[in-house]
Parts: structure tokens; sequence; C-alpha cells
């Protein structure tokens, strides 16, 4: 059985008025890859703060690697942090950033400088010890952070919203490059982001926020296949609502229905039979959105609502898409991609 | 009504054009701009320092305390010379390094409050509360500090219980009077420092394992030190200038600025002789100061 490198129980924090958590409990195995997800304000970063230690929970328990640190000071935890905004020390090199972690720990001079460059090197920044953090880019400083956090060799790192200053070639690099270092190292990583194509591209498993709670938790596809509420389908992915009297109509049966616009087909209205296991539903193209590598249909149903329906484009181009402006169409989706959300 | 019209609009009309001619002409603008305070800078207050550094050269007649102006470094030779000069001049140093290391120590932990602990609403008026001391009269404030200072007077009565007296006129007295007239300096270079402090910075260091004193020390103190070098240049400077509060409570003490003081009168180019003292070693010291890099944050 795999060790819970965290588990939070019933995790509480107010601010004044504010409910930042309201009751959040969760586990994280050891060597996995966490995410966070949720938009600002859903308490996941108060969530992180709480596990490093910066902030004290007003009720729960926060266990790591099965020890009880809810009352401990942050230099009591073994849990590093890197910062959103990397939080360097300007006054010190890259190698003095870096090595502080150990020489604070009282590891001896000769050591902490081989595994400070060893850290470095492992960023991909061999050569660059001796330079202040303003002489770096941003995706260089990230790196910095990276290595700091990372050779004291922590049981967890936590990441609070580590991509969130770069622009975005590099931020898709450094996600890539993030989940290989989680990989080599072995260690729990656990991030905070907003970004839903972050969480879903580098996570084992997703935990979504709302409001102070966890909506859902699960791998990358659960969260995405089979969102649990209509919170967790629009904010990871685009929402696709089917309620009300249609979706009585369409599926046979009441209640609300998310539907991912990219298992949706759209056909002529002329179409052919319905297939047994699939639904359709005919209507009227609103509006069109080339894409470049896909085009997005908004399509008014004929028994009211609105479905999105995403098509790559394969055969068609841009002019093609266009003149789907107004025509009736025939939406195809199969039926077990209609996920059914709790009301 | 007409010609008033057509009066302003002209007017109007030349002010326009002159002000395109300044934004045309940068060079003109800048000149413009800096001829006075740069001719200010330059005769009044360079030249008199160097008519001071000058005049300290020239010698006085015995008898009229004439100034003499004949070429001679008699008054260094002396200054160099005479034990006294050389006592006062170290204890002059003395007492401006005390004052600066009593106002960093006094000013650490109180801005260290007003920036960082007290809640954020009451810090502006905290600052207010830290500068309100300057807009008194300094004779009030010094005269203030003689009155509890005095024998019987408010150090005295404080300390009786515990069997002490108060340190009475003297150099302690002239550091202790010092060290509250240039505290405000002080405080707030280092509460703008503590306050510009990233708070992430002190986690960042709480989290790689630090405990407070090993934050203060490794974090907090290099970034804020290059502004307790910037006060410091204030309370070194005005302190090592100073000699009337060393009057009002000093006792028998003297200073370079008494030295200074006493031989305006009688011999001039001796004063100015001493009064090059300070200045020498101001020079030095923001030498010193400037290898910290404290004046590239001035």
């Amino acid at each position: 059985m795999e060790g819970i490198a965290v588990r939070l129980v019933d995790l509480r924090k107010s601010f004044g008025e504010t409910t930042a958590v309201a009751g959040v409990d969760l586990e994280i195995r050891d060597g996995e890859f966490f995410s966070m997800l949720g938009p600002s304000g859903s308490g996941k970063t108060t969530v992180l703060r709480l596990v490093a230690g910066f902030e004290s929970p007003d009720r729960g328990r926060i266990e790591l690697a099965g020890r009880d640190v809810t009352r401990l000071a942050p230099f009591e935890r073994d849990v590093h942090t890197v910062f959103q905004d990397y939080a360097l020390f300007p006054h010190m090199t890259v190698e003095q950033n870096v090595a502080y972690g150990l020489k604070v720990r009282k590891v001896p001079k000769a050591e902490r400088l081989v595994r400070a460059r060893k850290a470095l090197a492992e960023v991909r920044l061999e050569g660059h010890g001796q330079r202040r953090p303003a002489q770096l880019s941003g995706g260089q400083r990230q790196r910095v952070a990276l290595a700091r956090a990372l050779v004291g060799r922590p049981r967890v790192l936590l990441l609070d919203e580590p991509l969130g200053a770069l622009d975005l070639k590099l931020r898709e690099q450094m996600q890539v490059e993030l989940k290989a270092i989680q990989r080599e190292v072995g260690i729990t990583f656990v991030l905070v982001t907003h970004d839903q194509e972050e969480a879903l591209t580098m996570s084992d498993r997703i935990a979504v926020f709302d409001q102070g709670r966890t909506a859902q938790v699960g791998t990358p596809a659960e969260i995405y296949e089979r969102p649990a509420t209509a919170f967790v389908a629009s904010f990871v992915g685009t929402s696709n609502l089917l309620g009300g009297e249609t979706a009585h109509r369409i599926t046979g049966a009441p209640g609300t229905y998310n539907i991912r616009p990219e298992k949706i087909h759209v056909l002529k209205e002329t179409a052919g039979a319905d297939e047994p296991d699939h639904a359709t539903a005919t209507g009227t193209v609103a509006e069109v959105v080339y894409l470049g590598d896909a085009t997005r249909f908004l399509v008014d149903l004929d028994g009211g609502g609105r479905l999105t329906a995403l098509q790559q484009n394969l055969q068609t181009s841009s002019e093609d898409v266009a003149a789907y402006r107004g025509t009736r169409v025939r939406l195809r989706w199969h039926r077990r991609h209609a996920v059914r959300l709790p009301s | 009504m007409t010609t008033t019209d057509v009066t302003t609009a002209a007017g109007r009309g030349t002010v326009r054009r002159l002000a395109g001619t300044l934004h045309r002409r940068p060079r003109l603008r800048l000149t413009l701009l800096l001829t006075a305070p740069l001719l200010w800078l330059a005769v009044l207050y360079l030249g008199s320092l160097a008519v001071l550094f000058v005049s300290a050269f020239w010698t006085t007649d015995s008898f009229t305390s004439e100034v003499v102006k004949v070429w001679s470094t008699d008054n260094f030779h002396e200054l160099v010379t005479t034990p006294v000069f050389r006592q006062v001049v170290l204890r002059s140093v003395g007492v401006a390094l005390a004052v600066t290391a009593l106002c960093t120590l006094i000013a650490f932990p109180v801005a260290f409050w007003t920036a960082r602990v007290a809640r954020p609403k009451l810090r502006p008026l905290l600052v207010v509360a830290i500068l309100t001391p300057l807009w008194a009269s300094y004779l009030v404030k010094v005269y203030a500090w003689r009155l509890i200072l005095s024998q019987g007077g408010l150090a005295d009565w404080m300390l009786a219980p515990f069997g002490l007296s108060g340190p009475g006129f003297g150099l302690p007295a002239t550091v202790l009077t010092l060290t509250y007239l240039w505290l405000p300096y002080m405080i707030l270079p280092v509460h703008t420092a503590l306050e510009q402090l990233p708070a992430n910075l002190l986690d960042a260091s709480a989290d790689l394992g630090a405990r407070a004193g090993r934050t203060f020390r490794s974090v907090v103190l290099p970034m804020v030190l290059p502004s307790v070098a910037a006060g410091s240049v204030f309370t070194f400077s005005l302190s090592l200038g100073d000699y009337i509060t060393v009057q009002i409570v000093g006792g028998k003490t003297q200073l370079i600025g008494n030295l200074v003081y006493s031989n305006i009168e009688l011999n001039l180019p001796m004063a100015a002789a001493l009064g090059t003292v300070p200045v020498a070693v101001i020079v030095l010291y923001l030498l010193a100061i400037r290898r910290t890099g404290a004046l590239n944050s001035l």
C-alpha cells in the first residue's frame, strides 16, 4: 500500500468575515503530482499556505507522512515551497540562494556547494551560480526557485502558481520540464493553479476547489470526462449544459447533463437514422468560431438551449466554416458522453 | 474689448511659440533650468568651503587678532601636535559613532513595529508621530533635556527608587541628547526599508528551515543595511557638527564645534583649520559607506 504524504482533516480557515477554507479533507499519496485547481478565492492557495505553515488553521488537522504538524512552525516541517513570485533573496547569488536551506540546516560548506551545483544542473542552470537573481530571466528565476526548494529533498514540494508569471511558450515548456523533474526526483509535488490545462497536463490527480471546499478529487480523465458538479464541468474545459425540457426530451430522463464539445458531431439536418446508443438534437447554427486547428459551432437547439460543438478542421478551411452560420444542423453524441450532474 | 482679446491672443501666441522653441531645443531648456541652482552650488556652497579651506592656511596677528594673509601650514601643524586638539577630535568622532550606534539600536525595533507589526491603518500615523519632534525647535528640545538631566530633575527622580541617579551633565548626557535629536533620521529610512521588504522573503526563509534569528541575520539585516548606512550619514554628520547641545547639557565637555566656535573671534584661520576636520572625517565616512552600496539607495 502506498504511503500518504499529506493528509488534511476537516481543515478550516477564515480571515475576518471571509471564509477561505471551509472544511477540506484530502489525502495526497507519496510521489504523486497533485494539483489543487480552482478560481481565485476558492481557497486553494490558503490550503497550500496552511500545509507550508505560513498560516495556522482555525480547525482541523494537517499530517505530513503520518505526523501531526498542525501546530508546527514552517521551519519544523519537511516541506519546501516554490513561491508564485519566486521570492529569491536579491542580495544573494543564485548559488547562495540554492544553498541557503542547506546552510541553515548546518550542512558542511563543501557538501553544500556540491549539492547546490547538482540542484542547479537538475533544473538546467549550470554555470549560472554566480549571478544575482536580478540578472536572470523570468524562466530562469523560476528554475532557481525550484532548485532552491528541491535541494533539501523535502518530503513534499509545494508549488504556488509557479508558471503564472511566464509567457505561454515558456509555460508550456516548463510544464513538460516540471513533470520530468518530478519523475526524476520522485518527490510529492503539490501544485496550486487556476489554469485547468496546466492541471490536466501535469497531474496524476487533481482536486477542484470551489468556495473553500473540494468539489471533486480524481485523475485528470475522471475530472474532465465525469465532472461531479456543474461547477467542475464549467471550470475544467468548456461547460456544455443541457437541462430542462430539452434534456428530458432528448435523453429520455429529466436532469442536467454535461456534454464535452468535442464529443458532439455536427451533421446535416437530414443525416441518417439515429443509432440506438446515440442521442441527436436539431438546431440552427448561431455562431461559428474558427480556431485554426478546430472550429467551434454554437447551435441553438429547437427545443431551447444552446450547445457548443467542436470539430477538428481536417478537411475544411475558414471560408468553408463561415458558410455554416444560420444553417440547420443535426448534433449527435454517444449517450455515455452525456454526464448527468447532481441538481 | 476687441483690443484686449487681440492682446491676450497675441500673448498666448508668444507663450506657445516660446514653449515650442523650448520643446525643440532640449539643451536650452536644461540651461535655463539648471543655471541658477548650479551657480548657487558652485559659488556659494563649494565656494565657501574653498574659502574655509584656504583661510585655514592663513595666520593671525597675535596682538590685534587681525587675519594675516600669509601662507603657512602652522594651523594644521598645531592641530596635529597639540594633545588637546587630538583628544577633542577623537572625542567628537567617538560621540558621533556612539550616537549612530544608539540610534541604530533603537531604530530597529521601533521601525520593525511601525513597518510590520502595527496595523496598516495605524502606520502612517506612527510615522507622523516619529517625525513630530522634528517640528519643534532644536533649542527647546535640548533645554527640555537639560531640565530632565538636571540635579533633582526627571532622570534623577525616576532612577531614585533603584538607588541610582541620572547621568548629570557631561559626555553621556550629550550622547543621550544627540541620540534623541537625530533618532527620526535613522528610524525613517529603516522603516521604509522594512516596509518594502517583501513578506514572501521572510516566508521563504522560514520555509527553508530558518528560525526568526537566522532570518533576521541572513535576510532582513543584509537587505536593510544600506538604509541603516543612509540613516547613519545623517546621525553621524549631524552629531559631528553639533556644538550647542554639548554647551547646554555637556558640562565642561568640548567637541570640535566648541573649539571652532571659541576660535572664531580670536583666531579665524585656526577655526577654519578646525572646521576642515569634520569635513575630512565625513568625507572619509562617506567613502566607507559607499562601499556598502548605501548611497545608491539614497
